[in-house]
């Protein structure tokens, strides 16, 4: 994986040193808060309900072991012992005060982290692929195409100042596992006919209260153009996007009121000049990240059978592991969901036991999903049963990946200054709920937002949950048939909201109608997409009789 | 008006007050021009050869289309003054720089130190503007850019 040169290093020591000055004016009065907040949130620090909440940046949800082991340090010696993943591959601690945030960030540089751009109106950490690098089905590790973007977007003189947040993703395999066509640019790498590497560009996706899927403005744009492209593309967004409205500034909504046509046709016009001034990193550079992105020794010859004689495991085995690039080895993804536990969060042990799982068993990588789960992306086979029990033993031994309860959620009401309901209790009872049932209801994505700026990624649930204030009561709307895959859809509103306890009966209804009616091997969302809303609209609103 | 508290540049002043880019049509002998966020910094291309202050306002510092007007005039080779106005702060004077401004007029002044401080707190640049700064991957690579 990528590891800094004195460059690098000497860029994050900066950024600490450069804050540190910042919290100083701040606290001596010289920068008035509402001149501070677009720093602090450039340094990933949000004011909260009840504290500072600081987002740490995990560049495209890798990390090496050493840099888990800061993250779970970090928890115990500046936050209350956990911290909490993040549906953009990164790390939150939610009880940050303001005077040590630079020493958080001092503690972060010594192992080439930092959280440079993870809030505030500018280009925000890239996302990709959770399985880069370990699974058959990519064309390339798409994750030097994002390093590329990382150095690119960081201390962009150009474009800090965004009409909005901006964010980006990378994939290079047709199963998109990044919600690539939900972002404001999603790029694939892809080859052409002639075999030559380029990237499909999307432009204007994204979820919150307008929900998009982004269309291709441009299906092959050379690779050595990349980043040139990108340009053109945040130039005409800097100069155009609406800023007299903040919740019409995202490029979703400059690409859709220009159409998407004349926004490409700007794009390709500011790229025909951007081409002349010689801006794109030369292919050596690419070639350079490349190098630290190569396979780890794998061994060969290794068995590539498992003994699957413990039922337990033989289960843990079905649902969360994939089918690693290389016989003999296996992905393996760490669910932080345990029943009635609150998504994404894991406590400083845990997160310095993964650390630990991550050197003795996966090379010393482990990556962050979207879904906010951990990946160790190359565990031997033979040594998967050590593995899982040692997990078993720290709670992280929960067999749901992409089940009912591996739901995704926002913070919520509980921390979110934004939020009008609370996630994480209805979260939790749904996960207590269907967990002697998740099996039998098979793969079902679940998502929560406290709010319309759905950072819970709600819209694209096979099951969404939308929480609102509805005259200062919170209440729930359910969504149906939202997908965030390559078979990108936004789910629909079924009727009428309800409250707490509603609403779990409400997913209940549905997934009861949902089991009733499958045919053999579909899926929950492929039954909603056979059937359609009426008879989940019936079973869901029906009286009970008296 | 708002005093030029930081200047880059060793020519003399132009004493001309700036006009709208709307007046500044063919009609004028103006040779300084004062940029609006909404205006479009193309427009001035045709004049480039009279110009020798452009001003760039920014009404409120987080709106950031001002740093495209600089970048763009400069890559279409200005090379006059080019100064940002308004609500200029300390910690947006490195960007700026490297966006082609050459001299700040902020509303209120900046504590000179921290000024210096925050402009030369970055030894490397990750990407090539319009400053002449090699950015980090040309020094990688032993590449002359210039």
């Amino acid at each position: 994986m990528y590891v800094y040169d004195e460059y690098d290093q000497q860029m994050v020591d900066a950024r600490v040193a450069d804050f540190r000055d910042q919290v100083r004016r701040r606290l001596d009065g010289s920068l008035a808060e509402e001149q501070f907040r677009p720093l602090r949130l450039m340094n990933g620090l949000y004011l909260q309900l009840h504290a500072y909440m600081l987002r740490v940046a995990v560049p495209y949800g890798t990390l090496s072991s050493a840099q888990m082991r800061m993250l779970g340090d970090i928890a115990d010696k500046y936050d209350r012992g956990y911290g909490h993943f993040t549906t953009r591959q990164n790390i939150q601690y939610n009880w940050i005060k303001l005077d040590e945030a630079p020493d958080i960030l001092a503690d972060l540089a010594s192992v080439g982290m930092h959280a440079i751009q993870t809030s505030g109106n500018c280009i925000r950490n890239t996302t990709s692929d959770q399985y880069a690098g370990a699974i058959a089905d990519e064309i390339v590790d798409p994750r030097p195409y994002a390093e590329l973007i990382r150095q690119w977007s960081t201390f962009h003189p150009e474009f800090s100042y965004l009409p909005r947040k901006f964010k980006m993703a990378v994939i290079a395999s047709d199963t998109d596992r990044a919600a690539m066509r939900l972002h404001d640019i999603g790029i694939q790498i892809v080859r052409n006919a002639a075999g030559e590497l380029g990237a499909a560009f999307y432009v204007g996706g994204g979820m919150g209260r307008t929900p998009m899927i982004a269309p291709c403005i441009n299906a092959f744009v050379p690779i050595d153009q990349m980043i040139t492209y990108s340009e053109a593309c945040l130039r005409v967004y800097n100069r155009y996007g609406r800023r007299d409205n903040k919740y019409k500034a995202r490029i979703k909504i400059l690409v859709h009121e220009l159409g998407k046509d004349e926004y490409t046709r700007q794009v390709e016009e500011e790229f025909k000049h951007l081409l002349t001034l010689n801006l794109e990193p030369p292919l050596a550079e690419l070639e350079r990240i490349k190098a630290q992105f190569a396979d780890p020794a794998f061994a060969s010859g290794l068995p590539d059978s498992l003994d699957l004689s413990d039922p337990d495991f033989a289960l843990w085995v079905k649902n969360n592991t994939h089918t690693h690039k290389q016989a003999g080895y296996l992905v393996v993804t760490i669910s932080l969901k345990p029943t009635g536990g609150i998504p994404g969060d894991a406590s400083a042990d845990q997160i310095r036991l993964m650390a630990d799982l991550a050197a003795e068993y996966s090379f010393d990588e482990l990556r962050v999903t979207h879904a906010q789960n951990i990946v160790l992306p190359h565990v031997q086979k033979a040594q998967a049963y050590a593995l899982w029990q040692k997990l078993e033993a720290a709670g992280l031994g929960a067999a749901n990946l992409d089940k009912i309860g591996d739901i995704i959620a926002c913070p919520g009401l509980d921390y979110c200054s934004l939020a009008n309901a609370r996630s994480i209790p209805v979260a939790q009872k749904i996960s207590e709920r269907f967990a002697a049932k998740e099996q039998e209801i098979g793969e079902l994505k679940l998502k929560i937002s406290g709010c319309i700026n759905a950072c819970g990624h709600h819209h694209a649930g096979h099951i969404g949950i939308l929480g609102v204030d509805r005259k200062g009561v919170e209440n729930y709307q359910l969504l149906l048939g939202g997908s965030e895959g390559a078979d990108c859809s936004l789910g629909q509103i079924t009727g009428p909201g309800c409250d707490e306890d509603g609403i779990v009966d409400a997913v209940e209804r549905a997934t009861d109608l949902y089991l009733a009616t499958r045919t053999a091997g579909e899926r929950f969302l492929d039954t909603y997409r056979r059937v359609g809303m009426a008879p989940f609209k019936d079973a869901i609103y029906r009286k009970e009789p008296a | 008006m708002m005093e030029t508290q930081f200047r880059f540049r060793t020519d003399e002043p132009v004493g001309d007050p700036a006009v709208t880019v709307d007046s500044f049509g063919e009609q004028t002998n103006a040779s300084a021009v004062r940029i609006e966020p909404g205006d479009d910094a193309r427009d001035l291309l045709p004049y480039l050869g009279r110009l020798r202050l452009v001003e760039v306002n920014f009404p409120v510092f987080g709106d950031g289309r001002g740093y495209s007007a600089a970048r763009i005039l400069r890559e279409a080779g200005y090379t006059g003054e080019l100064r940002a106005v308004g609500d200029v702060l300390v910690d947006q004077l490195a960007y700026m720089r490297r966006c082609g401004f050459d001299s700040f007029a902020p509303e209120h002044p900046l504590v000179e130190a921290d000024a210096e401080a925050a402009m030369a707190r970055y030894a490397d640049v990750y990407t090539p503007t319009v400053d002449g700064r090699a950015p980090i991957w040309a020094k990688r690579h032993g590449l002359a850019r210039a």
